[in-house]
């Protein structure tokens, strides 16, 4: 090979990073479009520019200043924080278990999650439900119910993660014990469910339908801190998660840790999504789906998949929200609803067109 | 380069290997003689830091490997698993990533045109863009030591290195093997399991039985008494062009297919 191939060689390579920087870019553009979007939408009239001019500045209106603040933005930014959390830990989760099924869900979380909100709504009363005119069923004290689903989120990746650095179990082997703890935990809540008063159990299953509205500056300022912990860790440690797709022995003679790498990642994800389902309910399909919807377009190179997934799963999510809100209006639906629904016949049909995930 | 003293390794209360000793010189070829389960794929282990030996030392040029970094490791030793695998990337990066142990968080320029100089090595210029997914068997094995070979090792380990490849990909990736072990000064260490493919391109030879050396040195080792007491096999050897020939006799065949 003469000197100019090899120059083309590498040209080839640069090119391939700029078309990655360019999606990504491109992304973002969409992403901070839908996120306009989704202010302006909603049952009082707002202009373009009054959100815009809301949003950088202090607006003379007290109620377009509360309208944007208290009500809009919180559930805009909590649904894009949300999704490219949720995401972006499938997408690690995926990488790290080597396993294109990986994510919160399939590894307990949300199951562990609904448990410990069952158990905060039944057992600890914070389940006092009452009917009002918009809502049909209210939870009396919030913060209780979302400790709880943190415990039995954190408690299910836990048992998990034990036995993963005791026994030194294989990537499937954790997958498998993540359907174990689902089934254990499905299996809690609906003892507990059986139990309980009609309220109880409406306040239950209320409970676990993801809802952006439960959102507030504070939940959001938690998810951010933690998105961005997250979101670092896996950019510094890029090379590393390139080198674990081909396998351990070969990532471990490159140099890479890979029982640390694969405790402190999913540690961190497991964080990461028991906060997020503490706070917003069970949304599904996310964490699975944006990592292989984004997978075409931008490769297998794990620092550029994984922020591009994590954009993928924020623009997911604040699409579902608006389709949520404009479905039935004036009724907003529980955002968990649209994603199952829209996710489940998306997933198949990612499947079906292309031959491995 | 590697020295190795009485190297002793173990899974749990099964001893796999027996006071292993053996020296290993600059630009060598060694292939790792044995059957399957004898400890060979233990060895490599043991040498590249992924098992830890039980007792013994390996010295690689003059240094304890307990002394080495996993990164300092990285950078000295590359290593071929028996089975590599596709993932969906161009083989630019499949090899670029062997750059790993070198690399900080971007990628310089000298990563770039040495990978670009790894593929013309392996003779993979013309693939740089091609999607691991599409290549055949050989054409995969070439990328998986190119991608060693990005590593800048000093020593290379190849298990099995034409497994499951067809007779003229054996011999090209051997071929390959053998030129760059003398081209760069690399020294190599390969488990095999075709005696004449061994015969043809190795320098000295390690015949290990029940986790302990048989023997060990060039082809004067390689004997009919050697190779029966190795594999329980009965042998012929002849010569061609200068090379010994490993032929099977013929009888043994049906005491093999007895032997369940």
């Amino acid at each position: 090979m003469s000197a100019e191939t090899a120059v083309e060689t590498s040209d080839s390579y640069s090119r391939r990073i700029r078309r990655r920087l360019l999606v990504l870019l491109a992304l973002l553009t969409l992403l901070a479009i839908i996120g306009l979007l989704s202010l302006w939408i909603g049952s009082y009239p707002l202009s373009i520019s009054q959100i815009i001019q809301g949003v950088v500045a202090t607006p003379d209106d007290p109620l377009i200043t509360h309208l944007l603040w208290n009500i809009r933005l919180p559930r805009t930014v909590a649904a894009m924080l949300a999704g490219a959390a949720l995401a972006l830990s499938g997408s690690i989760m995926q990488t790290l278990l080597k396993n294109p099924l990986a994510a919160p869900s399939t590894l307990g979380v949300s199951q562990g999650a609904a448990f410990g909100a069952a158990c905060a709504i039944i057992l600890l009363g914070s389940g006092q439900t009452f009917s009002t005119g918009n809502e049909a069923v209210l939870l009396s004290s919030r913060s209780i119910t979302a400790t709880c689903a943190f415990f039995g989120a954190i408690f299910s990746i836990a048992v998990i993660l034990t036995i993963a650095s005791v026994r030194q179990l294989s990537s499937e082997a954790l997958i498998l014990s993540g359907v174990a703890m689902a089934a254990f935990f499905s299996a809690c809540t609906m003892l507990l469910q059986y139990f309980a008063s009609d309220l109880q159990v409406a306040a239950t299953l209320f409970w676990t339908f993801g809802d952006l509205g439960k959102a507030g500056w504070q939940e959001n300022g938690l998810m951010a801190l933690l998105l961005l912990l997250t979101g670092g860790f896996v950019l510094y440690r890029g090379w590393c998660f390139n080198s674990l797709q081909w396998g351990d022995e070969v990532a471990r003679t490159l140099g890479v840790h890979t029982s640390r790498l694969r405790l402190i990642g999913l540690l961190l994800t497991c964080l990461l999504t028991a906060v997020i389902t503490a706070y917003l309910g069970i949304i599904a399909f996310i964490g699975l789906m944006a990592p292989h919807l984004i997978r075409p377009l931008i490769g297998n190179d794990q620092r550029f998949l994984l922020p591009a997934a994590a954009l993928c799963g924020a623009l997911l999510l604040v699409v579902a929200d608006i389709l949520s809100r404009v479905i039935l209006a004036p009724v907003v639906i529980p955002v968990g609803i649209i994603t199952s629904f829209a996710g489940a016949p998306l997933f198949l049909f990612l499947l079906l067109q292309r031959r491995q995930l | 380069m590697i020295r190795i003293d009485q190297l002793d390794c173990a899974y749990g209360n099964r001893q796999v290997l027996h006071s292993i000793s053996f020296n290993l010189q600059q630009g060598e070829l060694v292939s790792v003689l044995g059957m399957n389960g004898c400890g060979k794929s233990t060895l490599l282990k043991c040498i590249n830091g992924l098992l830890q030996p039980s007792s013994g030392e390996i010295h690689i040029n003059g240094q304890s490997l307990r002394q080495l970094s996993r990164q300092e490791l990285a950078r000295t030793i590359g290593y071929l698993p028996q089975n590599t695998q596709a993932i969906d990337c161009t083989v630019f990066e499949a090899v670029l990533i062997g750059r790993r142990p070198h690399l900080g968080w971007q990628v310089t320029d000298n990563d770039l045109v040495e990978t670009a100089r790894i593929l013309r090595l392996t003779g993979l210029s013309g693939y740089a863009d091609r999607s691991t997914l599409q290549l055949s068997g050989g054409e995969l094995q070439r990328v998986a030591i190119a991608r060693t070979l990005a590593q800048q090792p000093s020593i290379l380990l190849l298990d099995e290195p034409v497994n499951h490849l067809d007779i003229r990909s054996q011999i090209d990736v051997m071929a390959l093997i053998h030129s760059l072990t003398k081209q760069l000064g690399i020294s190599t260490i390969a488990v095999m399991h075709d005696l004449n493919m061994a015969l043809r391109f190795s320098d000295s030879f390690l015949m290990m039985k029940e986790g302990a050396v048989l023997a060990t040195g060039g082809r004067e080792v390689i004997t009919t008494d050697n190779i029966r007491e190795l594999y329980q096999l009965q042998v012929v050897l002849q010569e061609l062009n200068g090379i010994p020939l490993v032929i099977p006799c013929p009888e043994q065949e049906p005491s093999l297919l007895n032997r369940s």
